[in-house]
């Protein structure tokens, strides 16, 4: 019983990143019809610019203001001006193509220009362990799940409760009406590009100090975001939520009590069930835009 | 000169090249020159599915490593070649077809997940499956292919084996998409529920889109395995297959010689560009993404935007100059 | 002009071969794993190897020759691992160092061994020095050679029934999973749990998991070094107190850094670290960090040993014969007294394989802590 909820916390620590990342993914589809293979590396690329901030001798909580802003900039703005902007009309494949030259693109810059090593990352998180359950569960894992899903929370009520949020969902749900009704489609959907920035930023710190930030450190995290995202439904935030905590779970139960080879295999065995049974995916609505 | 007399000397240039260009070449240059072929193979089987038929695929790689692993199992059990790439045909037929019913029932971007999934188990197998892949040690030890007396061991000799192989494929599509068969690949890419009003077989013609292109995936992979002469999971990963999509967007999707560009960026230009060093992958990352910003379409898909409205110029100017004659009358 | 420029070029390409003899560089090209999956291992191997080439190229170069290293990369992918060793073939070097992974390794030996060039690699599977290419040398233990070792402190001196073993699923924890696998169930020790882990993989808990369940005496570690200090923080974090058995990449500096008061009590056998207690090691370790600012791995220290073994030998033939390198190596005994750079005396077998002390360490306090030494195998 103690292993069952060690596994199941654990998992669920790492569920929350992925929920954390698989959010962002989701946001992006939404408003702008975005599969963003680079996800993965958009969390490995703050840790490095706080990294390089720490360089400069600037103490923590300064650098990780650094990291968040430099990410709003260049995996937010740039990213959604000189990438996304000109090649949104032609449709989803050459965009995601794009994406996946750039995540080849920002993982051989960090390592040519940083380094191919796995730097430590300070974390700004206490250390030590908790009893639970007669379980010994880290205060980092906590602190992680606490963290994400507060900021989960946070955007949700951002989306349903201010003004800017609302007009948010309505150009996700549908661009064109929410532009008729007078919403600013074009500033909405760079919010949606910087919150998503934000969000990688702070997956990334949270979970740098354990991962170590490293040039690499985004493959499997991308692919695991993608995937929750999809279980989820893709169009869902709440679904991101549910897919990505999931995927922790049976990420961890797969491997101790299934197959420890197959690991990678199973969660997505669970994705084709998900699909083939509910092709709108675990928490999600039949898409009523055609793409 | 006219328009096809250009694309015809062209044409003859580039085929010439292809012969002769190998022979100045040393072997490095030649092995490269082989894994373009092979790359080209693979990449035109995926434009069947995703260019011809709309479906899209990101399992293109998990067939030439289903492929590769036939010919590279069976030769090493004594079976000679022939009989083993006929059969790395027949499985990955088989499996493409199999792997064709999901697209019956979720379209677009779901698709792309399950055939995610599918490439991740594929590697999976090859690499715990020790028992028939010798998992992550791989298979060593078979030879490159020999016919009617002819070897195929040296690089050269082998380059003109994989050029023979793509002529081959190159003609099986050509004849393909002008048969009644990829007419329907197409009505059923460009609208699916008309395609099905005007009594095509949807069903069988998206298994089938399927099936044909996992085949050219295997018969790609087939031949990657007696080129390398040796087989091992690593370069069958999910990599691979977006590899292929990428070669397949960028040459042009959906058009006939996208797959020998994409192929040929996808496979030539990192090696062109390692006079940089560390860098030939950032270049390279770059020019794609450069690339794919000024011609979303692929190459091809830009040359023929460029033609067309070329033509329109032309025709606008012929009626401007017949309307100015008009006017004089 | 023309026709004399054309005259100019062709004559050059001849009297090049002409100058080679005298006192061009000689050229060794290094294919690594620079990008893909085993870029921190190839990177490692690169930056050593070229510490060293800068080193001897200070003091005046071998046999008053300059050595001039080029950096080709496999992408981690073995049918390019062999286009460019083809390639560096095709450019005649002296030697050619790498790759550093087995499967690569592997598909490109047979082509050095058919045009007669060294090819000193990384590769530590036990058979790559079976396969009879005889140009073809290790820089580090097979795992044929360490893990007998490991298996035999842990049914000698830990007397342990039961073991669990947590390895990393590809080409370098298949190889030492398996051997170390076989030398136990040899000594009557049962491999109780048997799990596999990916590489990058950063949640263990279902690991540690499966490995207490199978109530093992003794757990062994078969991970890189980043993956290892994860699976310390987890079996502590979870109560095991079993030991903690495993090789360079359990008990290395790195590893310690990153698990903190977690490595404490893990042990195991080291074929080279630079935190060995050995003088030339610890000076290699303070260059490289001086020089790239980070401390290397046990791949580090095989491209720096790589170069000074091809120095070692060309100097022992007396002339820089690219035919004659691979006879040179072999059956080679170096001494550090004599040569620093190749760190510890050093023998290379007829079959490639290196033959040096090694240790047996524990982690204590936060520093590893050499408990024995274990002599050569010949000895």
């Amino acid at each position: 019983m103690m292993n069952f909820i060690n596994l199941i916390l654990s998992g669920l620590a790492t569920g929350a990143i992925y929920a954390l990342v698989a959010i962002g993914f989701t946001l992006l589809w939404q408003t702008s019809q975005t599969i963003n293979f680079a996800q993965g590396e958009f969390v490995m690329v703050p840790a490095f610019f706080v990294l390089a901030t720490l360089n400069l001798g600037m103490p923590l909580p300064i650098a990780l203001l650094v990291g968040l802003a430099l990410s709003m900039l260049v995996l937010g703005v740039l990213f959604k001006n000189l990438l996304v902007d000109p090649m949104l009309r032609h449709g989803v494949l050459p965009l995601a193509i794009c994406t996946m030259a750039l995540s080849i693109f920002l993982k051989e810059t960090v390592k040519e220009v940083y380094s191919a090593e796995a730097s430590p990352f300070p974390s700004f998180l206490p250390e030590g362990n908790l009893i639970f359950f007669g379980a010994n569960i880290s205060i980092q894992s906590v602190s992680i799940f606490v963290f994400a899903i507060c900021a989960v929370l946070a955007l949700q009520a951002f989306l349903a409760r201010t003004s800017t949020g609302r007009q948010m969902q309505a150009t996700a749900q549908n661009p064109y009406v929410a532009k008729l009704l007078g919403v600013p489609v074009e500033r909405m959907i760079m919010y949606t590009f910087l919150i998503n920035a934000a969000l990688v930023a702070l997956a990334s710190f949270l979970i740098s100090p354990v991962y170590l930030a490293k040039f690499s450190a985004g493959e499997t995290l991308g692919l695991a975001a993608f995937i929750a995202a999809i279980v989820g439904g893709f169009n869902q935030i709440r679904g991101a939520i549910v897919g990505g905590l999931l995927l922790g779970i049976v990420d961890n139960l797969a491997a101790a009590y299934i197959s420890t080879q197959y690991r990678g295999a199973v969660p997505l065995f669970l994705l084709i069930a998900v699909i083939l049974f509910r092709p709108q995916g675990l928490m999600g609505r039949a898409e009523e835009r055609t793409v | 000169m006219s328009r096809s007399v250009i694309l015809k000397t062209f044409g003859v240039l580039i085929v010439g090249a292809l012969i002769f260009l190998p022979l100045t070449l040393n072997r490095y240059g030649i092995y490269i020159m082989s894994l373009w072929a092979i790359m080209t193979i693979a990449a035109m089987g995926l434009n069947l599915t995703l260019g011809y038929a709309g479906q899209v695929s990101l399992a293109q790689g998990a067939f030439v490593g289903l492929g590769a692993y036939t010919v590279a199992i069976m030769m090493s059990a004594g079976f000679g070649f022939w009989l083993p790439l006929l059969i790395a045909i027949v499985i990955t037929f088989a499996v493409g077809w199999l792997l064709g019913y999901p697209a019956l029932r979720v379209q677009h971007h779901y698709l792309a997940f399950v055939t995610l999934a599918f490439s991740t188990l594929v590697f999976l197998v090859f690499r715990n499956e020790e028992w028939l892949t010798k998992g992550i040690y791989g298979i060593m030890g078979f030879k490159r292919p020999s016919a009617f007396g002819v070897s195929f061991q040296k690089p050269i000799e082998f380059y003109y084996f994989t050029l023979g192989a793509l002529v081959l494929a190159s003609a099986f599509m050509a004849w393909l998409v002008r048969s009644p068969w990829g007419r329907a690949f197409v009505a059923l890419r460009e609208n699916p529920v008309r395609a099905l009003s005007l009594g095509v077989d949807t069903r069988r013609y998206t298994l089938m889109a399927f099936a044909i292109g996992s085949a050219m995936g295997g018969f790609s992979g087939a031949l990657y395995a007696p080129l390398v002469e040796f087989v091992d999971p690593t370069p069958f990963t999910l990599a691979l297959s977006l590899n292929l999509l990428m070669m397949v967007i960028v040459g042009g999707s959906g058009f006939f010689f996208g797959p020998f560009l994409g192929a040929a960026i996808g496979v030539l230009l990192p090696e062109w560009l390692r006079f940089a060093h560390g860098w030939y992958l950032i270049i390279y990352a770059l020019f794609v993404m450069i690339l794919l910003i000024k011609t979303p379409t692929g190459i091809l898909g830009i040359i023929e935007n460029m033609i067309a409205a070329r033509k329109t110029r032309a025709a606008s100017a012929a009626r401007a100059a017949a309307s100015a004659g008009l006017d004089k009358v | 002009m023309k026709l004399f420029a054309a005259t100019l070029l062709v004559s050059a390409t001849f009297v090049a071969p002409a100058l080679a003899q005298t006192n061009a560089p000689i050229k060794i090209i290094n294919v690594g794993e620079l990008s893909g999956p085993g870029a921190t291992v190839g990177t490692n191997f690169k930056n050593s190897a070229d510490l060293a080439v800068a080193e001897i190229n200070a003091k005046g170069g071998i046999l008053g020759r300059k050595i001039e290293i080029v950096h080709f990369d496999t992408q981690t992918n073995p049918g390019v691992a062999r286009a460019l060793v083809q390639k560096a073939i095709d450019e005649n070097p002296y030697a050619i160092m790498g790759p550093g992974y087995s499967g690569s390794v592997k598909v490109s030996a047979p082509l050095a061994a058919q045009a007669g060039i060294a090819q000193v690699m990384g590769g530590e599977a036990a058979e790559l020095t079976q396969l009879g290419f005889n140009t073809l040398f290790r820089t580090s233990f097979g795992q044929q050679s360490s893990m007998p070792k490991i298996a035999k402190y842990i049914a000698e001196n830990l007397k342990a029934k039961n073991v669990a073993v947590i390895w990393v699923n590809n080409d370098f924890g298949k190889g030492g999973r398996d051997m170390v696998t076989k030398e136990l169930t040899a000594r009557g020790v049962k491999v109780t749990a048997d799990i596999s882990t990916e590489a990058g993989q950063a949640d263990f808990a279902a690991d540690v998991v499966k490995a207490k369940s199978g109530n093992p005496d003794a757990i062994f570690i078969y991970l890189n070094e980043e993956e290892s200090a994860r699976a310390l923080r987890e079996l502590k974090r979870q109560g095991v107190t079993v030991p903690l058995v495993g090789e360079t990449t359990l008990i290395g500096q790195k590893v310690i850094e990153l698990a903190g008061d977690a490595a404490n009590g893990a042990r195991g056998h080291i074929g080279l670290t630079v935190d060995a207690p050995n003088d030339n090691l610890k000076a290699y370790g303070k260059k490289f960090q001086e020089k790239y600012n980070y401390i290397p791995d046990h791949n580090g220290i095989k491209g720096y040993l790589g170069v000074y073994m091809i120095k070692a030998a060309t100097e022992k033939m007396g002339k820089v014969d690219q035919k004659g390198l691979p006879d040179a190596l072999k059956g080679l005994t170096i001494l550090a007294a004599k040569e620093p750079g190749i760190l510890m005396d050093l023998t290379i077998d007829k079959n490639g394989d290196l033959d040096r002390d090694s240790f047996l360490a524990f982690v204590e306090n936060g520093k590893q802590v050499v408990k024995e030494t274990l002599p050569k195998m010949s000895k």
